[in-house]
């Protein structure tokens, strides 16, 4: 049954007219190949579910986070022992599975809300990035590591990014691999409501029910006024990524943080 | 209570209330990853507590190799 789903990395549930995607993958929801191949269902499904909805809502339902981003730990085990060219073709084809995921929210005509909690790093930032609003728990905490790693974010996170807030401040995330938390989030214009810890689905749904007193047509045409989608620039992204995807300081950086005990891994 | 102290001092509580851990027991130079047992969901946890109760902002890497409440402390009052 399409209104809902349960799976192992997260589950969806259509009710009054709000689909609600919940992460549920523990640690931190990392997205690896089985959280892809939920995902690629809900995008099906939410090409039949849109039609008899007016928001979509994402949340996590563990408390560590949002979303850690990419499964780091299967990139790099999964590449051992099949050879560099096989590695990278499996990289390529992850990507624009992902990133044909990530456009059908993008441009879903549904008023797409994410809900966030703690961690919201890498790809999950990116996944966040794809919602039209971000209502972040004040512990909410957001970053692009990838250079840490030797690579850039491959989910579309630059190109949407630089879409909603500027070059800027892609620059800063980017180039320093830096964290910062839902009150800067909301300064630069990230999040649009920094709520107490615990609150964001409270708010996203109150806010959802706010959103189906509009007429759905104009909602639709206003939001694809406003929210152009990047697609050249999404393209190039991948380029680039598997581009540095082949340079040695790749395996090495994910090396280095999978074998990691360090309790700050995710320093450089 | 000089302000260094004080900063020190508000650590030491916030630590000890968030990880359940008597404040007698924490000391300036512990090794706050040690003495509380956090992992890197913690400690990125800790680091927004404290940047919500020192209204600052604290960089990731301003805080790298610092471990002890100490330095941690002096790296905090340095930008309040």
């Amino acid at each position: 049954m399409t209104n809902q789903f349960k799976g192992e990395t997260l589950s969806w549930e259509l009710r009054d007219g709000v689909i609600e995607l919940a992460l549920h993958r523990d640690p931190c929801n990392e997205i690896g190949s089985r959280t892809l191949a939920e995902l690629e269902k809900f995008a099906s499904a939410l090409e039949v579910l849109q039609s008899t909805a007016h928001a979509l809502i994402l949340y996590s339902t563990l408390k560590t986070g949002f979303c850690a981003g990419a499964d780091l730990r299967e990139l790099y085990y999964g590449a051992q022992g099949i050879g560099k060219e096989a590695a990278a073709r499996g990289v390529r084809e992850f990507l624009e599975r992902i990133h044909k995921v990530l456009n059908v929210i993008d441009s879903s005509p549904l008023t797409t809300i994410a809900a966030l909690n703690g961690v919201t790093f890498g790809g999950g930032f990116e996944l966040a990035l794809v919602c039209d609003l971000i209502i972040a728990d004040k512990m909410a905490r957001f970053c692009f590591p990838e250079l840490r790693l030797g690579l850039i974010p491959g989910f579309g996170g630059i190109p949407r990014l630089k879409r909603d807030l500027g070059n800027a401040v892609v620059r800063d995330l980017l180039l320093t691999g830096r964290s910062f938390n839902a009150t800067k989030a909301q300064q630069v214009g990230l999040v649009s409501q920094v709520v107490g810890e615990g609150e964001p689905l409270r708010a996203a749904r109150g806010t959802a029910t706010q959103l189906g007193k509009f007429d759905r047509s104009t909602a639709i045409a206003a939001k694809k006024f406003i929210k152009p989608i990047p697609y050249e620039e999404l393209r190039q992204e991948i380029d680039l990524f598997c581009e540095l995807f082949a340079q040695p300081a790749v395996e090495a950086g994910l090396k280095k943080f999978v074998e990691s005990t360090d309790a700050q891994p995710y320093l450089p | 209570m000089t302000d260094s102290n004080k900063t020190l001092d508000e650590i030491l509580n916030l630590a000890a209330a968030q990880f359940k851990v008597p404040r007698e027991k924490l000391t300036p130079d512990d090794d706050f990853f040690k003495t509380l047992g956090i992992d890197s969901l913690q400690a990125l946890d800790l680091l927004t507590r404290l940047e919500h109760h020192f209204n600052v902002e604290l960089p990731d890497y301003e805080l790298q190799g610092v471990s002890d409440f100490r330095t941690l402390a002096g790296r905090i009052q340095a930008r309040l």
